[in-house]
């Protein structure tokens, strides 16, 4: 049954993306394309790009597509639910043991280890979505031309009011959404 | 322990919304929910959040998914898991099924596309704005340790695309053998004594 097909699909893409984000999208091709056939290549990469158009997780927006196109709305419903199993299983059971532990010394130790590289990895993440914006996909160059400055000067914007009022990140989203709809669009 | 109503609705609503705007998954998503469960509605420590998404990033499946898991079994068990996971689960459950429907033409649409260019200035805007209020604690508690491993970790994955597990699990090596030597230092002290 495709329904059954599908959810096991999704279980091993949940279960073996490890690390989150583009590092399951080899995976989720091999699974999606090569394996099941329920998208050519350029549906594949299509997915990849209303993925990062819209909110939510890679995997999810997968299982919700696909789901939708092979299936129908229970499709995407049971792959997505395939999606999350592991996560909600292997999860719950750290976090079972984190608060029955954490108060122990050396994980104590442990985790004073692992916090200050947790905020360097959301500051990776923060750098590349800001070379992302400010230079397209060009990468970082010196070079003023290569550099949007609506984007800059959106960004500046959006950080002093947030430093400044310490407004719900929703408004930022919602205002600068807005505010780029405007400028770029008549560009 | 038996929670509120207003306490599920709270976790579900939350996890709602900052999964509906949040654009382009994993490590922006992040910084919302630490904004909101930290500052906003001060339901967990700063610490603790920052073990909780270590935790979730070394987990298998989507880090979003991970870290509303951990939130919801903190703060009201299995059943506040389970709402928050369903509350991150839906808005990209409901508008990607829609956009499947006619994803061309929402893939080609000038207005979205300009209105997520946007977006993305202010997405950049909030993770930078969290981040010199992560970094700034790490570094006013002035221990050299701390700060090195920031910087270090902030190099290898940024510059040298270091596998992000393999820093995590590096970083919590280093720092159960740093508390192994303070503890037998502490000890040859004792035994001196």
């Amino acid at each position: 049954m495709i329904y059954i097909k599908l959810f096991i699909s999704f279980l091993q893409i949940g279960l073996f993306s490890i690390g989150g984000g583009y590092a399951a999208l080899p995976l989720i091709k091999e699974q999606i394309v090569d394996i099941n056939g329920w998208l050519t290549l350029q549906e594949f990469t299509d997915l990849v790009t209303i993925a990062e158009m819209t909110p939510g997780p890679i995997a999810i927006n997968s299982a919700s597509f696909v789901g939708n196109q092979i299936a129908g709305i229970l499709g995407s419903i049971v792959s997505t639910i395939g999606c999350v199993t592991p996560s909600f299983i292997i999860v719950l059971i750290l976090a079972w043991f984190y608060f029955r532990y954490k108060k122990l010394n050396i994980v104590q130790g442990i985790l004073q280890g692992i916090r200050p590289t947790v905020v360097a990895l959301i500051g990776s993440a923060g750098m590349s979505i800001l070379s992302l914006a400010f230079w397209n996909t060009k990468g970082i160059t010196l070079n003023l031309e290569d550099i949007n400055v609506v984007a800059v000067i959106l960004f500046a914007a959006a950080l002093f009011v947030l430093r400044k009022w310490k407004p719900s990140p929703i408004f930022i989203m919602l205002g600068t959404g807005l505010i780029g709809i405007i400028v770029y669009h008549q560009w | 322990m038996r929670k509120k109503l207003p306490t599920y609705w709270t976790l579900f609503s939350s996890a709602f919304l900052l999964s509906a705007f949040t654009f382009g998954g994993g490590y922006v998503i992040v910084p919302l929910m630490k904004k909101k469960y930290v500052n906003q509605l001060k339901w967990i420590e700063e610490e603790e959040m920052l073990n909780m998404i270590a935790i979730a990033q070394s987990s298998p499946g989507p880090i979003a998914v991970n870290t509303a898991i951990m939130v919801g079994y903190k703060i009201a068990g299995v059943l506040g898991a389970a709402l928050s996971t369903i509350g991150t689960v839906l808005p990209p459950l409901i508008i990607l099924t829609v956009v499947s429907f006619f994803y061309q033409e929402f893939r080609d649409n000038m207005y979205i596309s300009a209105m997520l260019k946007g977006m993305q200035a202010g997405v950049s805007a909030v993770i930078v704005d969290v981040v010199i209020g992560l970094s700034g604690n790490v570094i006013k508690k002035k221990e050299i340790f701390s700060i090195i491993m920031m910087i270090t970790a902030f190099i290898a994955v940024f510059f040298f695309k270091v596998n992000v597990i393999i820093v995590i699990l590096a970083s919590g090596l280093i720092g159960m053998l740093m508390f192994l030597y303070r503890t037998r230092k502490g000890g040859m002290n004792h035994d001196l004594h």
